[in-house]
C-alpha cells in the first residue's frame, strides 16, 4: 500500500492503470491467520487459567494492531489523527478494566451482604 | 450532464476551513470518530459480559466431565462444537474458526478494493467489492446457522431437578447454563451481525456506484475507503468478540 496518498490526478486522464501493490496486504493477512491458529493451539493444548487468558488477550491486541495499523491504514496517517484515535481508546480500555474490577468487588459485597 | 460540473468553490483560508491538520477529508475523519463511538458501545457489551461472568461460578471439574448446568458458566468449546452436516460430532470451535477465516478474508478483499481505487482501476474495484460482498454474506449465513443451532439446541438438552428437560435457548431459559449466557450471546453476536449486515448493504450500494462510474467521474474512490474503514472495524470487533466469547 505504498501509493495511498492522493496522487490519483497523475493518471486519471491518461487511462493507464499502474500495477497493484498487494505484497503488504497479503503479508498482513498471513500474520492474522497465523495468530488465529496460535490462539486455537492454546485453546486446545493449554489448561484454562489466568495465564492462558492473558495470552489470548495479548494475541488479540496484536491482531487488533495489525488490522487498525495496516488494513485501516492508521499507521500511515498523521501523528495528530493517530493520537486522536489512540488516546480515547486507551482511556476506554482503562474504563473497561476499572468497571470490571470495581464492579466485581461491588457485586460480591452486595451479594454477601444479603446472603 | 457535463463532465466538469463546478461545485461551490471551497474556502481556502486557514480560518474558514481551508486547513486540514489531519490530512484526511471531513468524511473520513468523521468515519473514524463514528467508529470510536461504536467502540464505546461494544466496550459496554464486553464489560457487561465480564461482570455477568464474574458473578457466576466457574466450572471447576475435569474438562471431559463437563455437563450443562445453571450452577456454573459454560465452557465455550462445549457449547459451540457443532458443524453443519456433521450432526452429533464434537468439533469444538471448528465452525467459529471458519467464520473467523471468512471475515479476515473479507477484510483482505476490502483492502484490495481500496488499493485498486487508489489506482483508479474500476474493474479491480468491482471485482474485489464483489468478493467482499460474497464473504460478508457467507459470514451472515454462518451466523444464521449458528443462531439456529443455538436456539434449537442438542438432543440431550439439560435435565432439571424436577426431571424435565430443556432443549436449546431463548432469552429466559437455556440448556447451556445461566440464562444470562444466552442473553449475552444473542445481544453481542446479534449486534455484531447487525453491523455486518449494514456493512454488506453499504458494500452493495458502493458496488452499484462503482459499476455506474460515479466514483470514476468524481475522480477518486474515497467512498470505497470510508466503507472499507467501517468494514475493517466490523472485523476488529469480531476479533474481540471471538476472544472474549469463544476462547476465554
Amino acid at each position: 500500500m505504498a501509493s495511498h496518498s492522493h496522487n490519483t490526478d497523475e493518471f486519471a486522464h491518461t487511462g493507464e492503470i499502474p500495477k497493484a501493490q498487494t505484497k503488504i496486504i497479503w503479508k498482513t493477512f498471513f500474520i492474522l491467520v497465523a495468530i488465529t491458529a496460535v490462539e486455537f493451539a492454546f485453546a486446545f493444548f493449554m489448561d484454562p487459567g489466568t495465564l492462558r487468558n492473558a495470552i489470548f488477550i495479548g494475541l488479540t491486541l496484536f491482531k487488533a494492531f495489525y488490522i487498525v495499523a495496516e488494513f485501516m491504514h492508521l499507521k500511515h496517517e498523521t501523528k495528530g489523527l493517530i493520537w486522536a484515535i489512540l488516546v480515547p481508546t486507551v482511556l476506554l480500555v482503562w474504563l473497561l478494566v476499572a468497571l470490571l474490577v470495581e464492579g466485581t468487588f461491588y457485586g460480591e459485597s452486595v451479594f454477601n451482604y444479603f446472603k | 450532464m457535463s463532465q466538469t460540473t463546478t461545485f461551490e468553490q471551497p474556502n481556502t483560508g486557514t480560518w474558514d476551513g481551508g486547513n486540514e491538520p489531519f490530512k484526511v477529508s471531513y468524511g473520513k475523519l468523521m468515519m473514524w470518530f463514528f467508529l470510536l463511538s461504536d467502540a464505546f458501545t461494544f466496550a459496554a457489551f464486553l464489560t457487561t459480559y465480564g461482570l455477568a461472568r464474574h458473578r457466576h461460578q466457574a466450572y471447576e471439574g475435569a474438562h471431559d466431565a463437563f455437563t450443562f448446568s445453571t450452577q456454573w458458566w459454560p465452557i465455550p468449546d462445549k457449547v459451540f462444537n457443532a458443524f453443519p452436516g456433521f450432526h452429533g460430532v464434537d468439533w469444538p470451535l471448528a465452525f467459529v474458526a471458519l467464520m473467523t477465516m471468512i471475515l479476515i478474508l473479507s477484510s483482505v478483499t476490502m483492502v484490495l478494493a481500496v488499493e485498486a481505487g487508489h489506482r483508479m482501476d474500476k474493474n479491480d474495484v468491482q471485482k474485489w467489492l464483489l468478493w467482499t460482498i460474497l464473504f460478508g454474506s457467507m459470514f451472515l449465513g454462518c451466523q444464521a446457522w449458528e443462531w439456529t443451532h443455538f436456539i434449537s439446541g442438542t438432543e440431550e438438552g439439560m435435565k432439571l431437578a424436577d426431571g424435565s428437560v430443556i432443549h436449546g435457548a431463548n432469552l429466559i431459559v437455556n440448556q447451556y447454563g445461566p440464562p444470562l449466557f444466552a442473553d449475552l450471546f444473542f445481544f453481542i453476536t446479534g449486534f455484531h451481525g447487525t453491523h455486518v449486515f449494514s456493512g454488506v448493504v453499504l458494500l452493495i450500494l458502493i458496488f452499484f456506484n462503482t459499476v455506474n462510474g460515479v466514483y470514476h467521474r468524481r475522480g477518486h474512490y474515497e467512498m470505497v475507503e470510508k466503507v472499507g474503514l467501517y468494514w475493517h472495524f466490523v472485523d476488529l470487533v469480531w476479533v474481540f468478540v471471538f476472544t472474549f466469547f469463544y476462547l476465554v
